[in-house]
């Protein structure tokens, strides 16, 4: 595999290799200098046609701990405001030679389009509607940290799964890992395709909230909404809300998750939000040692699922080495 | 130990198979007998000596080692385990392991690091070893401790404690386990 697009191309052992390789990680992030040379002379380019305050830097300090060069490309200060199409874009930085190309697209399907097109490895880093598999990497390890395992498990995706590539991802990597997932969202808010989803579906947060280990909140997105799908926030909030009362009837030991940013006070209430069950700073801090260990094993390792095919096999020296060295 | 490397089967792998048996796991808990009294002896004590192990064969090696250091002095000497993978000059020529995990709950400034690995070959560990050392301090001095010296040398680098030197060919594999020091070769 040479490109992250999404977790149906991981699968149950990819992700099960992407989340042991982030142990190793965490451990190089709590070093006095957390850093090593692994992708040293690798270049990592950034290039968010959308805005991203966590996804973008989480992914730049990851690649500066591997000793990975970073180019940031912002269309705001680019030749995009030109006129300049994806395509020509994609090309003109790999012409610079590059080896890794973090995509985030208001479209689904430019990351695989980028993947075509070019050299280097991509990583969707979230495609309009589609998919955002990192984040899903990271919340799979977070859930693991807290509660040991997502098997069995009862995970909530409550809120705008309509629009959200994180609901998409979510779905499926916490389903490939053997959690019972059930989506909680108003009708106007769940996708029509929603029926061939391994899920249950809910439109009553007070119902479900008793059973289960995780309540995922989902970011209200006005900006994708162009039509009232929602009568008011305050009627949202006040359905499908994580309120300080609803809070309290969360399971013991149950935890809260958002994938930011947070509408404080819309889906998530502000003591909730700081509360000791919510992960939600976890999440983030937990999003540096995942994305190491995907650039790791995309442009670095000696992993075999990683390892693209093409690859010719390598020398008996090789086979000599892993043995002794 | 080397074994869950070999796991990972072809294109980097194959079946280990043993031709001799070089040194029995007596032999190993003599030699490493010996090599507790000469880390005591080099060092005059224990004072601000530190173990630590290379992943995976020279972990349990270090703990071994510190077993002995503990029964003939008495000190329980702190004992760390590194992973030098993400150091390596051959990154993608050999898999990363998951479960083979840094651990080094210790600071490192001022101490005397022995390095403990099964085999010494060409070198390329433990100068990954060494940098990666520097990233968790800086120690005074660092020696080191192998099972098997099997020359080969690709680097300026030399053991401080041995408990054999076995000449080998360089297509050989030495393989250090629980049943002693095997020679033998590399067969898909």
């Amino acid at each position: 595999m040479r490109h992250l697009l999404s977790i149906a191309d991981l699968g149950t052992d990819g992700i099960e290799e992407v989340l042991a390789l982030t142990d190793s990680f965490v451990e190089v992030s709590e070093r006095a200098i957390p850093k090593v040379p692994a992708l040293r002379g690798k270049t990592v380019v950034s290039l968010f046609y959308e805005d991203s305050t966590r996804t973008r830097l989480s992914f730049e300090t990851a690649a500066k701990r591997l000793g990975a060069d970073t180019m940031t490309f912002s269309v705001g200060t680019s030749s995009v405001k030109k006129g300049e199409s994806v395509r020509d874009t994609v090309q003109t930085i790999e012409a610079m030679g590059v080896d890794a190309l973090v995509v985030r697209h208001g479209s689904a399907g430019v990351p695989v389009q980028v993947a075509r097109w070019g050299t280097s490895a991509v990583i969707n880093a979230g495609d309009g509607w589609h998919e955002h598999p990192t984040q899903a990497l990271l919340d799979c390890y977070t859930i693991r940290e807290r509660l040991g395992s997502l098997e069995g498990r009862h995970i909530a995706i409550v809120g705008d799964v309509k629009h959200s590539r994180v609901a998409r991802s979510n779905v499926a990597a916490f389903t490939a890992l053997g959690a019972e997932v059930t989506l909680v969202a108003p009708p106007t808010l769940l996708p029509s395709t929603v029926e061939g989803w391994p899920v249950t579906v809910s439109h009553d947060l007070d119902d479900v909230l008793g059973s289960l280990d995780v309540v995922y909140l989902l970011r209200m997105q006005h900006e994708r909404m162009t039509e009232a799908l929602v009568p008011t926030l305050r009627e949202y909030t006040a359905g499908y809300g994580l309120t300080v009362e609803r809070a309290a009837r969360m399971a013991d030991g149950a935890i809260v998750m958002h994938p930011g940013p947070m509408n404080r006070g819309v889906e998530i209430a502000p003591e909730v939000a700081d509360g000791p069950n919510a992960v939600i700073l976890d999440q983030v801090a937990n999003g540096v040692p995942v994305r190491m260990a995907v650039l790791f094993l995309l442009l670095g390792s000696g992993s075999e699922m990683f390892t693209p095919t093409e690859r010719p096999a390598e020398p008996l020296l090789a086979e000599e080495e892993v043995v002794r060295g | 130990m080397a074994e869950r490397e070999r796991r990972i089967t072809p294109p980097y792998g194959g079946v280990f198979h043993a031709r001799s048996q070089v040194m029995s796991p007596d032999d190993i808990q003599r030699a490493l007998w010996r090599m507790a009294h000469e880390v005591i002896e080099r060092n005059h004590g224990l004072d601000n000596v530190v173990l630590i192990g290379l992943q995976t064969g020279g972990v349990p090696l270090a703990g071994l080692l510190a077993d002995d250091l503990q029964q003939i002095e008495a000190i329980d000497l702190p004992l760390g385990s590194l992973d030098v993978a993400f150091y390596r000059d051959d990154i993608g020529l050999r898999p990363v392991l998951p479960e083979a995990v840094t651990d080094i709950p210790f600071d490192l400034s001022n101490k005397t690091v022995v390095l403990v690995d099964d085999v010494l070959f060409t070198g390329r560990t433990i100068r990954a070893a060494l940098d990666a050392l520097t990233d968790f301090g800086r120690p005074r001095s660092v020696q080191l401790a192998v099972m098997i010296d099997r020359g080969h040398r690709e680097l300026p680098i030399r053991p401080d404690y041995v408990g054999k030197n076995l000449p080998t060919r360089r297509d050989e594999v030495v393989n250090v386990g629980p049943l002693g020091v095997e020679l033998g070769e590399m067969r898909k």
